[in-house]
């Protein structure tokens, strides 16, 4: 059923790096972000309270590995959207590659893209993180590919529903970037106003951004399987509507 | 390759209506296409050809009618079809960046049978050179070429070629019939469609005039022109000044017109030209110069349809 989907995932990977201007973008962009902050955040606050700033320690992280994960799905939207308009879409249609693989090939690339960013964050974390403070890498790792996964979805929504591909960018980024500010990661959810927090509970980034923490802090993943629940639930139901107003042309 | 009986038909079309909205794209369409031949459907843009190529290769389905490619349903058993035809869709575009040999490499995993050497295809379309250029880069002819050599890697057994040589200059153009007249020498059917009459009347076996998603006739080139426009005419120049009246004086031509010393004659029939060689010869009448203008499809079109195809 899947054939050809490794060859077309491995060209799709050679093409997106063969676009310097994109993938340093979508690589370089949130460790530059994490890098930047760090480095201000170092300066300004003493080092005695580096370790109890919750933000620098847990939030931060995340932030930063979110950002890798939106910029994930705002490249998959305007990819799928430039496809589409320029009938790529249409021709690999007109083989027997079933529409399935075209799109499952390319959210493999977005994950293969999303673990490689986060192994760069990681490696310019060392430079800023006291050593000996034990983070759980790879549960964490698996967490931030999970978030990826079910949210990539909801960027197959958008890009069921953007009308050109110059609307593609700005369309996700006004969806996904106002998901993330009230996420919970800057502002715990319980402090919000009670219908923002209502709002806040049907966004998918809230759950992950408390899986992310939580993995990060050292929790259980059984402490966690809500969390889990909810991003397969987001991933289900924004799968089955794509699947439904999904345009191929 | 002249086949000894009755050609098999590959496609069959019948009763094919196809509506957007409130705009009827198609309407009533039927015919066949036979195994080993070119088979064209030309008309204007916007008459309804890519919608009934697009029906008989499975991208979309009929409102009404019946399609059978190679005995198949096109629509249901779409995956089945796919393996064994090759199809040219018109517009179409890869990844800016793909290099040639990664497109010809992915196409070629994709089918169930063996696909043909792909090194040899590049070769044999003029491509070798560029098979390690990205997609972007590659001129409109290449990009077409391109196209064939995909829709050829499965060495299908029905090749579909929409509006293939559109957008291209003239030499581009000629290059392109040759490769289509190869594919047919191998064997396989070609169905095209093209808003081009020359390229139909150069390169199809057969044509189909389809306009405002009806089909208006069907046949050989040939008799289409014969049917539809059995004018002929010959313009000659002479400084005798009783070759006007001979003329006049052959049962087949229907009208003389003069200017200066060149003279127009029009009538009817193969028998035309004949007859005017004749009275030449007989009345030992000096010419300085001598042609004939044979209708072409684009006179049966004109005929057909009271307007021209580029309008």
């Amino acid at each position: 059923m899947l054939r050809g989907l490794w060859k077309l995932t491995w060209i799709e990977i050679k093409i997106f790096m063969r676009e310097p201007l994109g993938a340093l973008g979508t690589i370089g962009f949130p460790v530059l972000i994490f890098i930047g902050i760090s480095r201000v955040a170092g300066r300004t606050i003493p080092p005695a309270s580096l370790a109890s700033s919750s933000f620098i320690r847990v939030g931060l992280p995340v932030f930063a590995s979110l950002l890798i994960t939106v910029n994930c799905v705002l490249s998959l939207v305007t990819i799928i959207s430039i496809y589409r308009e320029g009938g790529i879409l249409k021709r690999l249609r007109a083989t027997p590659l079933r529409p399935q693989t075209i799109l499952a090939a390319h959210v493999i690339v977005k994950l293969a893209l999303t673990a490689a960013t986060l192994v760069l964050l990681v490696l310019a974390g060392k430079r800023y993180y006291p050593v000996g403070v034990h983070v759980p890498l790879i549960g964490f790792t698996f967490a931030l590919l999970i978030s990826t996964w079910s949210i990539l979805s909801i960027g197959f929504v958008i890009a069921s529903i953007v009308p050109t591909a110059r609307f593609a960018q700005p369309i996700s980024a006004a969806i996904l970037y106002p998901m993330l500010v009230v996420s919970g990661l800057f502002m715990p959810v319980d402090s919000m106003p009670r219908a923002l927090q209502l709002f806040t509970r049907v966004l998918p980034l809230t759950y992950a951004v408390s899986l992310l923490e939580g993995i990060w802090k050292g929790d259980a993943w059984l402490t966690h399987l809500g969390d889990v629940a909810a991003l397969v639930l987001v991933f289900v139901v924004c799968t089955a509507l794509s699947a439904k107003v999904f345009r191929w042309e | 390759m002249i086949p000894l009986q009755r050609p098999r038909s590959v496609i069959q079309v019948s009763g094919v209506r196809k509506t957007y909205g409130h705009t009827v794209a198609v309407d009533d369409v039927s015919f066949e296409v036979n195994e080993g031949e070119i088979f064209g459907l030309i008309g204007p843009n916007g008459a309804g050809k890519t919608t009934t190529m697009e029906g008989i290769e499975g991208l979309r389905k009929p409102d009404r009618g019946v399609i059978s490619v190679l005995g198949l349903d096109p629509f249901r058993q779409v995956y089945k079809l796919q393996d064994r035809i090759g199809v040219q869709l018109q517009q179409a575009q890869l990844q800016k960046r793909i290099k040639v040999w990664e497109a010809v490499d992915l196409w070629a995993s994709l089918y169930g049978k063996k696909a043909v050497d792909a090194e040899r295809l590049l070769q044999q379309l003029g491509l070798a050179e560029k098979r390690d250029a990205w997609f972007m880069t590659l001129s409109g002819g290449q990009k077409q070429r391109l196209f064939i050599a995909l829709a050829l890697i499965n060495d299908p057994e029905v090749v579909f070629l929409d509006e293939l040589t559109t957008g291209l200059d003239p030499q581009a153009r000629r290059a392109i019939w040759e490769l289509v007249r190869g594919i047919r020498q191998q064997g396989k059917t070609v169905f095209l469609t093209t808003h081009l009459m020359e390229e139909a009347e150069r390169l199809c076996d057969r044509v189909a005039i389809i306009e405002r998603g009806r089909i208006i006739d069907i046949d050989t080139p040939e008799r289409l022109i014969d049917r539809h426009c059995p004018e002929r005419t010959v313009v000659l120049a002479t400084d005798d000044p009783k070759a006007e009246d001979c003329f006049r004086a052959i049962p087949q031509v229907a009208s003389v017109s003069c200017s200066e010393k060149r003279l127009t004659l029009r009538g009817l029939g193969d028998d035309l030209v004949t007859e005017v060689i004749h009275c030449l010869s007989e009345n030992r009448i000096r010419v300085t110069e001598f042609r004939t203008i044979l209708p072409n499809l684009e006179d049966v079109f004109l005929k057909l349809t009271g307007h021209s195809i580029r309008e």
